[in-house]
């Protein structure tokens, strides 16, 4: 188990003040000006020395996409850093713990890394339904600001950075980084195509760099404790410690930070008092957040739960939003809800998308009461594979392989209720 | 569609809402707002700029508040946008109501996450309640919407009511917390059990010395 000294975010369950003064006292904020000092690429080389993959669930390593930044401005154009704090994925709720109970870290963060990647402000996109979480960052942004640690010469670096926080209004594509950049220019969410990426033409048209909540938090504590200490976490290319969230049939739902590579069985065993009824009674588990494909009991246990590891076993780590599900679960029903989310989370945009989530979700009810054909299930996978990769933006794909798992490892268990509701499919007799 | 918002007639929504204005506080709010962008760029504050209109729609009918079409073309103006787009904006994002809703908007999550812990006993206790799926109970004080993952999920299943999330329910919390907003009064905002956040139930298993006091672990690097 990760030592109490190791984790980064000591107020994880808000038990003390979230404010500007209990955050000093935990170390945050803490000879910020001497961090910066170190200058812009030094800090980029430390965090890409401290393997730090993006949190938000796609992976993708910190450190390089900030060296993506133009390192001056030819046209006069500033760059920005948004934060994504929209977070929506079902089973995630990590971000939220940082927000509402260790602010001042997210804070931080944005001023180092807007600093390293030569930006003018941050925006820290909070989604709507966070009401709490917004009026505790608005009021941590202002403390920060009266204190002198944002605006002009910040932390008494010489460099003016902003922090600004923008509410959403409940959008789950919102999430997508384009997207995030369409609805804080005023705009529905609708994704942009991509190229350009957003590092080259971003929001107003300006380089802009897209980050996690959980990836920028992690930043001071990192360069305060050096690459090799986050790197001493971990297997090779998982470094570092998390935030998962385990929600579902075990005994003790809880969100708690943890060494990457963890096993399920240590993570279970260790923070939510087993699974529920014993681990005999484990059905299947969602890994990485509602976008990820289920993997079977059997799978799971001693699986480490880290990119790779999950990769291995069919999955992905997404966010570690870790949906635990027992023995007592309708598993298409589960997986058919997820359907209805994404048919109403869908933006609307890309047709495959718009018309394939709510196809997609009314065959998943049939398959659930077993009122459909045993041809509907292949005729399902084969929707699923021509919506996958066919849309500007992940959605698709995120609505394709929760049903794609779910035929893979749990078709008897359709063909079961499908066989039930018609009864078996008439022998042929051979014609004499 | 049967869940469409039941909008209300256009001539008595503009005879009520046709002179629509900021308050002097909301004023200040909203420009604020604006200033949190670049010159030039005021679009980007429509989001909350709606969210300011349907707060002080909300307050002056005492209800969680909408947004008639008349406000919208006030925010428009304020913003100096054509109307469409701000419709677009408001139509796009769920948590804008095209219809008014109750004093309390009773929002039950029911995505998977909270589905496996019970979020079907939760959805069950309002409609023993008299509270019917996108419908406002005819005394006014509650909406029904059953809502896509809030991102409590650790602390399912949950419901949020106006500003306030409740967490840990069961079919007899769900009554209580339904019952003691009906009299008038505020329930126990956050888990309904007794737990601390997100914390697992019956004491944290990391981290221990936070509990009694602000622990430095600096010390210990």
């Amino acid at each position: 188990m990760l030592a109490d000294k190791d984790r980064i975010f000591t107020n994880l369950y808000g038990f003390q003040d979230w404010g500007l003064d209990g955050a000093q006292v935990r170390g945050d904020w803490d000879d910020t000006k001497g961090l910066m000092a170190r200058g812009q690429d030094a800090i980029i080389e430390e965090i890409k020395a401290s393997g730090l993959r993006g949190r938000g669930g796609a992976g993708f390593p910190t450190g390089m996409k900030w060296s993506f930044m133009p390192k001056e401005s030819k046209d006069g154009r500033p760059s920005f850093l948004v934060i994504n704090a929209d977070e929506s994925e079902p089973g995630s709720c990590k971000d939220r713990e940082i927000i509402r109970h260790d602010p001042h870290k997210l804070i931080e963060g944005a001023l180092i890394a807007g600093f390293a990647m030569r930006a003018r402000a941050a925006y820290i996109y909070i989604r709507g339904e966070y009401i709490y979480e917004v009026k505790v960052l608005e009021a941590a942004v202002a403390q920060a600001y009266e204190k002198g640690f944002l605006g002009k010469n910040a932390s008494g670096s010489g460099y003016d950075f902003d922090v600004f926080v923008h509410r959403g209004a409940g959008a789950y594509i919102c999430g997508e980084e384009t997207a995030m950049i369409e609805s804080l220019e005023g705009k529905k969410g609708q994704p942009r195509l991509k190229p350009p990426f957003p590092a080259g033409a971003g929001l107003y048209g300006c380089p802009t760099t897209v980050n996690n909540v959980e990836s920028i938090a992690v930043v001071p504590t990192i360069l305060r404790r050096g690459a090799a200490w986050f790197a001493s976490f971990g297997r090779d290319g998982n470094k570092g410690t998390k935030l998962y969230q385990i929600s579902g049939h075990v005994n003790k739902p809880c969100v708690v930070e943890e060494e990457m590579g963890i096993s399920f069985k240590d993570l279970i065993d260790t923070h939510c008092g087993g699974i529920r009824g014993g681990w005999d009674n484990l059905l299947a588990v969602i890994p990485g957040g509602s976008s990820v494909p289920l993997v079977p009991a059997a799978q799971i246990i001693d699986a480490p739960m880290d990119f790779d590891g999950l990769k291995a076993v069919g999955s992905g780590l997404g966010t570690a939003a870790v949906i635990v599900m027992d023995k007592s679960t309708d598993i298409v029903r589960a997986i058919s809800r997820l359907s209805y989310f994404y048919k109403h989370e869908s933006c609307g945009q890309c047709t495959p998308c718009r018309e394939g989530t709510g196809w997609m979700w009314r065959v998943m009810e049939r398959l659930r009461t077993g009122d459909a054909e045993i041809g509907e299930i292949d005729m399902l996978q084969e929707v699923t594979k021509q919506v996958e990769g066919h849309t500007i933006c992940a959605l698709g794909d995120a609505a394709a392989w929760p049903i794609q798992g779910l035929i893979k490892h749990f078709r008897p268990e359709i063909e079961r209720r499908i066989n039930e509701k018609h009864g078996a499919a008439p022998v042929m007799e051979a014609a004499e | 569609m049967a869940d469409a918002p039941q909008i209300p007639d256009e001539t008595e929504v503009r005879a009520r809402w046709g002179d629509f204005e900021w308050t002097p506080a909301n004023a200040i709010k909203a420009k604020a707002y604006v200033a949190r962008y670049p010159d030039g760029r005021q679009q980007s504050a429509v989001m909350a700029l709606l969210d300011l209109a349907q707060r002080q729609v909300g307050a002056e009918t005492h209800t969680q508040g909408w947004l008639p079409v008349p406000v919208i073309e006030f925010v428009a103006a304020q913003l100096d946008m054509p109307f469409m787009r701000v419709y677009e904006v408001v139509t796009f994002y769920t948590m804008y109501n095209l219809a008014p809703v109750g004093r309390y908007h009773v929002q039950v999550c029911g995505t998977t996450p909270c589905m496996l812990r019970g979020s079907d006993d939760v959805l069950a206790a309002c409609k023993n309640k008299g509270l019917i799926k996108g419908h406002t109970t005819p005394d006014g004080l509650f909406t029904l919407t059953e809502v896509e993952c809030l991102g409590a999920c650790a602390n399912a299943p949950m419901v949020q009511i106006n500003d306030d999330n409740y967490e840990d329910l069961d079919y007899d919390k769900t009554i209580a917390v339904l019952d003691t907003l009906a009299a008038g009064e505020q329930p126990k905002i956050g888990p309904q059990i007794d737990r601390q956040t997100s914390c697992p139930e019956g004491g944290p298993t990391t981290l221990k010395e936070m509990v009694a006091g602000n622990h430095d672990y600096r010390g210990a690097w």
